[in-house]
């Protein structure tokens, strides 16, 4: 092996992609703007905020002696996540809340001062309890309101009666779900591993359009009249996609960490993340040399690569996470792009060390996948597309 | 004739059932500018395709520098250079590049290459535009880079097939005064060309091939001596009833 041809051809490739356009688009722009216009539309700026939920309030106990239901709408006021919308009567708020104008709607029932007085009198006995229901209804639309706003609403309650925020037996009943982290992460959070492996799937097309290119033009032709071997060629090739998925990486990288993005691991995580994406660039190498086998044209290699593409997308990048389902999921046990996607969640979403086993499966899985398919590639290549 | 550089023996060439090549027997000596005439389709470049290690023959035995096409085809490219019918450059780099390229393949040293480079620029009139990328040059300025990326690496065999195809005459005539200054020697060049007069002025030898056979061999003054014509387009015309740009 000749270093001196194996880092000519890698600085050739290289000064391709900062020089043509459409190359330059696809490695670094596409990632880029993709990452963006994620980030925007999955509420990713900004990073990671408390989510307030508008909550509509009708009190209907409102006598001369309803300061618990006031206290009450206080103390729900109060709490930041919560903003608190009150309305007169029940059919403009139902109307309001149908009108997704309101997350959830609590309806205070007339005996509610009742209710509390006669907790406050006897604590200690629910037997002389006079008991109320506080009705609540959650918009189904959203899934987090409806884990998420009624252990407030119940925090509410138990501060109103108690004075403490402690879980605790009340005359008021509230249909309750055990109590949620209500930390919002945007859907961009959990996104974001999966466009790390979406930009490199494009490898596929760059390196088949470049190969039926250069066959196109004669230029592998002549490169097969000099000492240049094909395991020369094939080194500089996996080097030169290597570093461009490298590139990738920080590009995405980067872009996430300017909108706000912020993983759940250190530098080591990092640096495993750039690994396992630098083999899955082999992978995608192996494709791209069959797509160049077997498309006539750059042309043909551009549509051919989708083949390849798409699946490896739908099933196994951040399309699969925004819409997670068992066919998928099982079609994605196929796909070497779900292990990438799978292994940069544990690191950077779930914070799950470097050498944890799931990432390490992850990792050995996508290194046997991008071995074969990089063998299968490059024989294909050499006895029918490099003609 | 002295030691061959190359040397054909019975060489059949078919693509299924046509045969571009049917029965050619050749020898080159070493140092030797050799001419191969004829026109498209005559089976030229499939010749030097199988030359240059790209085709495998059908039949006979094909020898470069005494190495054999079929098993030490690596062998030959350490010394062989090629500029290809097809313009065969990197659009995306500059001109310094692509021989640059071409150099690094041969494994020049880089002392050596940057010299070598810097000559071979001047030489063909080429160092203004050295630094310009290939895509933004002419034809012409294109098939001249493509000959300097052939010759970069000091091939001891030069098989330059149509190199002036598309030149304008002031460039063509400035690349013939550059062949015929660095051949001899060592240097074997083998060239295919449409254009007689090129062959005339600057072959030792020429082959005329028609159809996979060749069917004139000799030097030009001879070859237009024994047809009692006056240049190769007629000795070309004489043997096939045809022109050669007719028959193209």
């Amino acid at each position: 092996m000749n270093g001196q041809r194996v880092m000519a051809v890698v600085k050739k490739d290289l000064r391709k992609m900062v020089r043509e356009p459409a190359l330059l688009f696809l490695i670094v722009l596409f990632p880029m703007m993709l990452t963006l216009v994620f980030g925007i539309s999955m509420g990713g700026v900004g990073g990671d905020t408390t989510q307030t939920y508008i909550l509509g309030v009708v009190n209907h106990d409102t006598g001369p002696s309803s300061s618990w239901s006031t206290r009450f709408i206080e103390n729900l006021s109060a709490n930041p996540m919560l903003s608190v919308q009150s309305y007169a009567d029940d059919s403009s708020a139902e109307t309001a809340l149908s009108q997704g104008k309101m997350s959830a709607l609590v309806t205070v029932p007339d005996n509610f001062d009742e209710s509390c007085d006669s907790f406050q009198t006897n604590p200690g006995d629910p037997s002389l309890w006079v008991r109320a229901t506080l009705n609540v209804s959650v918009d189904k639309g959203s899934m987090v309101a409806t884990q998420a706003i009624p252990p407030l609403i119940q925090q509410a309650l138990v501060t109103t009666l108690s004075g403490q925020q402690s879980s605790m037996s009340l005359p008021v009943s509230l249909g309750t779900a055990s109590m949620v982290n209500a930390e919002k992460r945007s859907t961009f959070f959990y996104m974001v591993p999966g466009v790390f492996a979406y930009g490199t799937i494009f490898i596929i097309m760059t390196v088949g359009q470049s190969f039926t290119m250069e066959r196109e033009e004669g230029l592998l032709r002549r490169m097969n009249t000099t000492p240049l071997t094909s395991s020369e060629f094939m080194t500089a090739q996996v080097m030169s996609n290597m570093v461009m998925a490298v590139i990738q990486v920080v590009v995405v990288f980067a872009t996430a960490f300017a909108i706000g993005y912020r993983p759940e691991t250190g530098v080591a995580g990092i640096a495993m993340a750039f690994l396992i994406v630098s083999v899955f660039s082999l992978c995608c190498v192996g494709l791209g040399l069959i797509t160049a086998t077997v498309a006539k044209s750059a042309g043909a290699a551009t549509g051919l690569a989708f083949v390849f593409i798409m699946p490896m997308m739908f099933f196994g990048t951040f399309v699969t996470a925004a819409a997670p389902n068992p066919v998928s999921s099982e079609i994605g046990k196929f796909m070497p792009s779900q292990y990438v996607t799978d292994a940069l969640t544990s690191l950077f979403s779930r914070g799950a060390p470097v050498m944890s086993q799931s990432v390490v499966i992850d990792l050995a899985v996508v290194l046997a996948c991008s071995i074969v398919v990089l063998i299968v590639g490059m024989i294909l290549f050499r006895k029918y597309g490099n003609r | 004739m002295g030691k061959s550089a190359i040397e054909i023996k019975e060489l059949r060439k078919d693509f299924g059932e046509v045969t571009a090549i049917e029965r050619l027997d050749l020898e080159v000596a070493e140092g030797e500018l050799f001419g191969l005439l004829g026109p498209n389709g005559a089976g030229k470049s499939t010749a030097i395709n199988i030359l240059c290690g790209l085709l495998e023959p059908t039949n006979g035995s094909v020898k470069v520098e005494g190495y054999d096409v079929r098993k030490e085809s690596r062998k030959i490219k350490e010394l062989i250079g090629v500029c290809p019918q097809e313009m065969g450059v990197f659009p995306y780099l500059t001109g310094r590049e692509n021989i640059e390229f071409f150099g690094n393949m041969g494994a020049v040293p880089k002392k050596e290459l940057k010299e070598r480079v810097d000559g071979l620029l001047e030489k063909m009139s080429l160092t203004e535009d050295a630094d310009r990328r290939v895509k933004t040059y002419s034809g012409g300025m294109k098939r001249r880079i493509s000959l300097v990326m052939a010759l970069v690496n000091n091939p001891k065999i030069a098989f330059l097939d149509e190199p002036t195809t598309g030149m304008d005459p002031q460039s063509r005539r400035a690349v013939w005064e550059f062949l015929k200054g660095i051949s001899g020697d060592s240097k074997t060049i083998i060239l295919t060309t449409h254009y007689m007069e090129e062959a005339e002025y600057l072959c030792d030898r020429v082959g005329i091939i028609d159809h996979g056979k060749l069917i004139a061999l000799g030097k030009p003054s001879d070859l237009m001596r024994e047809h009692g014509v006056a240049n190769l387009e007629e000795v070309f015309l004489k043997l096939t009833g045809r022109r050669i740009r007719e028959a193209a």
